[in-house]
């Protein structure tokens, strides 16, 4: 029979709070909320597609709500997750293949998926705005 | 035989079986599906970026292109695929009551689908031009 008291008098892992603050960790988790926005974003490209498929009203309607100032926060918000993820993705794929795990090379890449992110963000949404 | 001589634990039964007998797939897939869509987002991107703007008979005509089209439902496809087995990880890791962990699960394969079929009916119908 398993002891209750036993359980609770068990050693508990560290938890988050007692680690210094480091880039990695923080780019780790990143990554995973890059995704969450991601997984509702498509929601906004279904609709989009769906808008369009079912004639020039609804993809007015939709179009005229993507092309306010909130629409075009959040498409922004979601470029940004798309590229950090995939820069994230890349990270990954290196550490599959056995590169990059030595401190300050995890260190540089991480700050190279944070700075790369925010900037082809900026390229793309000026891209976006000069063919407009 | 005495019990204290029985060696034999449930392994016997799990031997065979494996990890549900999934192995690395889950692991696998989101790889493939990760380079895949690495590859075709930047096509979507890139296609984003030229739509910007421009009225409802290009967009039509440039979605319906079936090179465009093709890519399309690839990039939809192997993205809602990622992002199913993603959520499911999530999920598995910060969800811990059982029921409620079902549930979440159960939800994370109808929005995948749903999302997936949507974009899917809505590309095919511009395309085939209905």
């Amino acid at each position: 029979m398993a002891d209750a008291r036993l359980a609770a008098s068990r050693p508990l892992s560290p938890h988050l709070q007692v680690f210094r603050f480091i880039l990695t960790m923080a780019m780790s988790i990143v990554h995973r909320i890059t995704g969450g926005f991601l997984y509702v974003g498509t929601v906004f490209v279904a609709i989009w597609l769906v808008a369009a498929a079912s004639g020039p009203e609804w993809f007015a309607r939709v179009d005229g709500l993507y092309q306010s100032w909130i629409g075009r926060l959040i498409l922004l918000g979601l470029v940004w997750s798309l590229i950090h993820h995939a820069i994230g993705g890349i990270r990954h794929f290196a550490w599959d293949l056995g590169y990059g795990f030595a401190p300050k090379t995890a260190d540089l890449l991480a700050l190279i998926n944070l700075v790369a992110g925010i900037v082809l963000t900026i390229v793309v949404a000026v891209a976006a705005f000069v063919f407009a | 035989m005495d019990k204290s001589f029985r060696f034999q634990t449930s392994l016997k039964h799990a031997r065979g079986f494996g990890s549900g007998k999934s192995g690395t797939t889950h692991f696998w897939q989101q790889r493939v599906t990760g380079v895949a869509a690495l590859l075709l987002s930047l096509i979507y991107v890139v296609l984003l970026v030229k739509l910007q703007g421009d009225d409802y008979p290009t967009v039509i005509a440039t979605l319906g292109n079936p090179f465009v089209a093709v890519l399309m439902l690839a990039f939809l496809g192997v993205s809602v695929w990622h992002m199913k087995i993603g959520m499911q990880v999530i999920i598995e890791d910060y969800v811990n009551q059982p029921l409620l962990r079902v549930l979440a699960l159960m939800a994370n394969s109808f929005f995948s689908a749903l999302v997936g079929i949507a974009s899917a009916v809505a590309l095919i119908k511009i395309t085939f031009g209905a």
